[in-house]
């Protein structure tokens, strides 16, 4: 891995995923041991487009290990806007910094990036495309809920046809035995590209409308925000949308190992009374985005 | 001086180099974009809209003295499958061969998503072939898929 890219959960085998699992682990049970690893270190964070989120849990994680931060936020304040190309951007900054962290809103922009740049990119959501970071914080985070990635049940919800994070999820869940169920509005079903994928690897999956009976055989409810700009019809939005809203009465009777999980943010998908429930996880999983992404930097950079 | 002219209104026989025959005619000019004959400068036959009982109708493109390798030749597989490459010494066939879809691309077909970022920036297309029958290309910036199909010139 090291002063290696990560562009797409594809760049990553097996043992990459449970080698940047096992280091986020050490990371969050001795948070107070690494507080220099990134000392000296300069890394960038190119977002051409605005996702607070992702930069702050990015710029987080590198100066918990107490490395410095240059960049900016959006593309409007960057030379960007004066029409600089990608790729003159990206060979500058990387003159620049020991890592680039970036996203922008092009799909494979990330790609080329690595390809013009002298210093590893890190791909923090091309487009469409690829989130990487987001799903090795996602399978940290299943294994730490369920003390295992092997033989779960994994529900996902929501919109399953333009999701990124559940596709790379499928993904990456596939080495390690999963169920899947898939309950989307007919609209946002899973692409069949990602069904012939699971069924070449002889991995189950159930598709359905109806989330209530699902969740309890469920592990994990993986749930995704329904947008209304997806529908072609906005009344078909109105008849769906309540639909796959997750409530706390919901989650009587499901296994007791059952966690929630969302990538954030939420807008009403789970109700605000779920938050209380010992099964909501998706702030915790928030938190492990931190250490996921430490782990992944300080492993490229060669320090872990 | 009649007979001169008949000669070489006939352009048939080549001497020495490379004949490429069922090519489907409307992927001629394409083929011909693809190799680059236009910056060759030995002679060159071109034949469109040749009767074929196999393709309806052919392209066939002769090269003198030019024996294109066959990684080049491989790059017309994607619009021309069916094509053969006859190498020809002292007017003879020494050598036929089929060209063969390779498993790597750059540049020749455009990315069929919009948003991908070799439709945005000066970047030159490659794929990954997925599928050498029904040829599918998986770009290998945006990850999407461009199928036989779709395919359009760079
Ligand atoms: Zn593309």
């Amino acid at each position: 891995m090291k002063n290696k890219s990560l562009i797409s959960i594809h760049d990553y085998s097996k043992n990459d995923y449970l080698r940047i699992m096992d280091l986020a682990e050490e990371f969050e049970k001795n948070p107070r041991s690494y507080g220099n690893l990134l000392s000296g270190k300069v890394i960038a964070t190119l977002f051409f487009e605005p996702s607070t989120r992702t930069r702050l849990s990015f710029e987080s994680a590198i100066q918990r290990l107490g490395g410095s931060v240059i960049g900016f936020t959006d593309s409007s304040s960057s030379s960007v806007s004066k029409g600089e190309t990608l790729k003159d951007t990206i060979k500058t900054v990387s003159q620049y910094s020991d890592l680039i962290v970036m996203r922008h809103p092009i799909e494979g922009s990330a790609r080329w990036a690595s390809e013009v740049s002298d210093v590893p990119i890190v791909n923090a959501g091309d487009g469409a495309n690829q989130h990487p970071t987001q799903c090795l914080l996602d399978l940290y985070t299943i294994r730490q809920t369920q003390g295992k990635l092997e033989d779960l049940t994994i529900t996902m919800v929501g919109d399953l046809k333009y999701g990124r994070t559940v596709h790379s999820l499928i993904q990456a869940m596939s080495y390690f035995s999963p169920s899947f169920h898939f309950v989307s509005p007919e609209e946002l079903k899973m692409p069949n590209e990602y069904k012939m994928f699971l069924k070449e690897k002889n991995i189950p999956f159930k598709e359905s409308n109806e989330l209530g009976e699902v969740l309890k055989t469920s592990d994990i409810a993986y749930v995704t925000r329904v947008q209304k700009e997806r529908f072609s019809d906005p009344m078909e939005y109105e008849k769906v949308k309540n639909a796959f809203v997750l409530k706390n009465e919901m989650l009587e009777g499901t296994k007791s190992n059952l966690k929630i999980l969302h990538p954030l943010p939420r807008v009403n998908e789970i109700s605000e009374d779920v938050d209380e429930n010992e099964k909501a996880y998706y702030f915790r999983q928030a938190l492990n985005g931190v250490y996921a992404r430490m782990a992944i930097i300080s492993s490229i950079l060669g320090l872990k | 001086m009649e007979s001169k002219d008949m000669k070489e209104l006939k352009v048939s026989a080549i001497k020495e180099g490379t004949v490429i025959d069922h090519i489907p005619a409307r992927s001629l000019f394409k083929v011909i974009s693809i190799l680059e004959l236009q910056k060759m400068d030995t002679q060159i036959t071109i034949g469109y809209n040749f009767e074929s009982k196999r393709l309806g109708q052919k392209g066939i493109i002769k090269i003198s003295d030019k024996f294109p390798s066959q990684k080049d030749l491989n790059k017309i597989a994607l619009f021309a499958p069916e094509a053969k490459v006859n190498i020809i010494r002292d007017y003879k066939v020494v050598e036929k061969d089929n060209v063969q879809v390779p498993d790597n691309i750059e540049g020749i077909v455009k990315c069929m998503n919009p948003k991908c970022i070799t439709n945005q920036e000066n970047v030159k297309t490659k794929f990954t072939v997925l599928e050498k029958k029904n040829v599918t290309l998986k770009c290998n910036y945006c990850e999407k898929i461009t199928d036989q199909d779709h395919f359009e010139m760079r």
